[in-house]
């Protein structure tokens, strides 16, 4: 299982980064911790003529927490996600999401960039960016824009990033209240059967906001609205629970693949989803 | 692109070598360098039988482009001991009867090396959570829990009886 040929870049800033995506077209390809896509590569199903590594760019490094603002550079990996106390302080549903991905092998390269700029709606971090409703920062030749994580999917593979842009960081408001991130896998290493990464924030005994993402159950995650809305105001009682399952189960559209039939899908979802609610509660 | 200038440290050695930026780490260690302790299992980065210890991680060397290693410090089984000085992981991974075909065994130490030096002192579930990307289609993995258990157990007492 060998890849096609290709020429190796390892740019050391941001500008020389783009420059050569830009230079290259659709046969260049940044490479970050490679998890994603060597994989691909060696299956050819990535064609990929320059490959930019974006190892030597230190600015694409880093977890900040400066406030309420955290900003988590692109190149931080796994690992450093898990081990960071002020992101566990600020965003402790990162560090739960994080520990269910992959294996330690893969944590230790696999980056937040590339997990959510791959567009594999198997990968975890999607989802749980549009839960804490994150801004992806995306640098391409005609300088910086945002995109919001909710705005970002499009198809599987299908993103609003452009073959010339880099995404160099990821911005969110640390959440307030319970959170839980529920998965549902084969075996420890494997993708969601499906996911649920919830927040729940509480005014005495009601909930007075929420949001609700789901991940592995569509071509794109399902950020879910009305899930959310059937929970606040609510005390989080059966009913409301029961509505907001019923909302996401119409929310999402899962295919039948080796991780089972579509009914199983929407079982699981709804199960994992009812101990993701249960747990932010808790939490809240 | 033809061959590119590769320099790595292997346990210790420096290494400069041609290859192609596409040959995988695994490959360079194995058939350039004749270091053969890191295993193929299943080349498709699920197996950790091609683990190796690269700039402080555990890594799965099928999974790493030659050119991605370029300037890397890599430690293989290899780098941990030899028959004439087992390291201590080695030694308890024989004591325990941790393997059996010992294919997975070279991937297994190597990362369980990482892994203590991250938590010297782990549970039992822990152990269990940090080896998660290593397989192993022999023991059912209770003694090479076990032996890790031992190794650290032993590392400890080494360190204390240091101080
Ligand atoms: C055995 C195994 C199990 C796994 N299990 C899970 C799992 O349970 N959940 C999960 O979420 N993931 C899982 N993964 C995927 C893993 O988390 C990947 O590492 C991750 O999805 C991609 O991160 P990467 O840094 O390796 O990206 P790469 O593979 O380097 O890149 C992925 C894609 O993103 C692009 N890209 C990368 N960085 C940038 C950037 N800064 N700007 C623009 N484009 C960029 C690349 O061009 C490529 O198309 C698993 C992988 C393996 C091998
Ligand atoms: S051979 Fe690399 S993970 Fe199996
Ligand atoms: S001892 Fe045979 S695979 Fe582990």
């Amino acid at each position: 299982m060998i890849p096609g040929t290709f020429d190796y870049h390892r740019p050391d800033s941001v500008e020389a980064a783009v420059a050569l995506l830009a230079e290259h077209g659709d046969e260049a390809r940044a490479i970050a911790g490679g998890h994603s896509l060597i994989p691909m590569m060696k299956l050819r199903m990535a064609e990929v003529q320059h490959l930019v590594d974006l190892q030597g760019i230190t600015d694409l490094k880093g977890i900040k927490v400066d406030g309420g603002t955290v900003t988590i550079g692109a190149m931080a990996t796994q690992h450093e996600l898990i081990a960071s106390e002020a992101l566990a302080q600020a965003a402790p549903i990162i560090r739960e999401a994080a520990l269910q991905i992959a294996d330690p092998q893969v944590r230790y390269v696999g980056t937040i960039g590339g997990n959510v700029a791959n567009g594999d709606p198997g990968n975890d971090m999607p989802g749980l960016m549009q839960c804490l409703d994150a801004t992806y920062v995306l640098v391409g030749p005609e300088g910086k824009r945002d995109v919001q994580a909710r705005d970002f999917y499009e198809a599987a593979y299908f993103t609003a990033r452009s073959d010339d842009e880099l995404l160099v960081s990821i911005r969110f408001t640390a959440p307030k209240g319970g959170y839980a991130y529920e998965k549902q896998k084969r075996k420890i290493g494997d993708y969601a059967t499906a996911a649920a990464a919830v927040l729940i924030a509480k005014d005495g005994g009601t909930c007075s906001s929420a949001s609700i993402a789901m991940t592995n159950l569509s071509d794109t995650p399902v950020w879910c609205e009305a899930a959310a809305e059937a929970l606040v105001g609510t005390s989080l009682d059966k009913a409301a629970v029961d509505a907001a399952v019923a909302a996401m189960t119409g929310a999402i559209d899962p295919q039948e693949d080796n991780r089972g039939p579509v009914d199983f899908k929407k079982h699981v979802a709804g199960v994992v989803l009812r101990r993701a609610i249960e747990r932010a509660a808790s939490r809240a | 692109m033809g061959k590119m200038h590769i320099k790595v440290t292997v346990n210790g050695k420096q290494h400069e070598l041609l290859a192609e930026p596409r040959e995988l780490l695994i490959h360079v260690l194995r058939e350039e360098l004749g270091i053969t302790g890191p295993h193929i299992g299943c080349e498709t980065s699920h197996c950790g039988a091609c683990t190796v210890d690269m700039d402080g991680k555990s890594v799965k060397s099928c999974t790493v482009f030659a050119a991605q290693a370029n300037g890397a410090n890599i430690t293989t089984i290899e780098g941990l001991g030899n028959p004439d000085g087992l390291h201590v992981l080695q030694q308890m991974f024989k004591e325990h009867h941790g393997l059996q075909c010992g294919f997975c065994t070279p991937g297994m130490i190597t990362r369980a090396y990482r892994f203590l030096q991250e938590n010297p002192d782990p549970t039992e579930e822990e152990v269990r959570f940090g080896m998660a990307g290593n397989l192993c289609r022999c023991t059912g993995y209770q003694n090479i829990v076990k032996a890790i258990l031992a190794a650290a157990a032993e590392m400890n007492a080494a360190k204390e009886a240091a101080q």
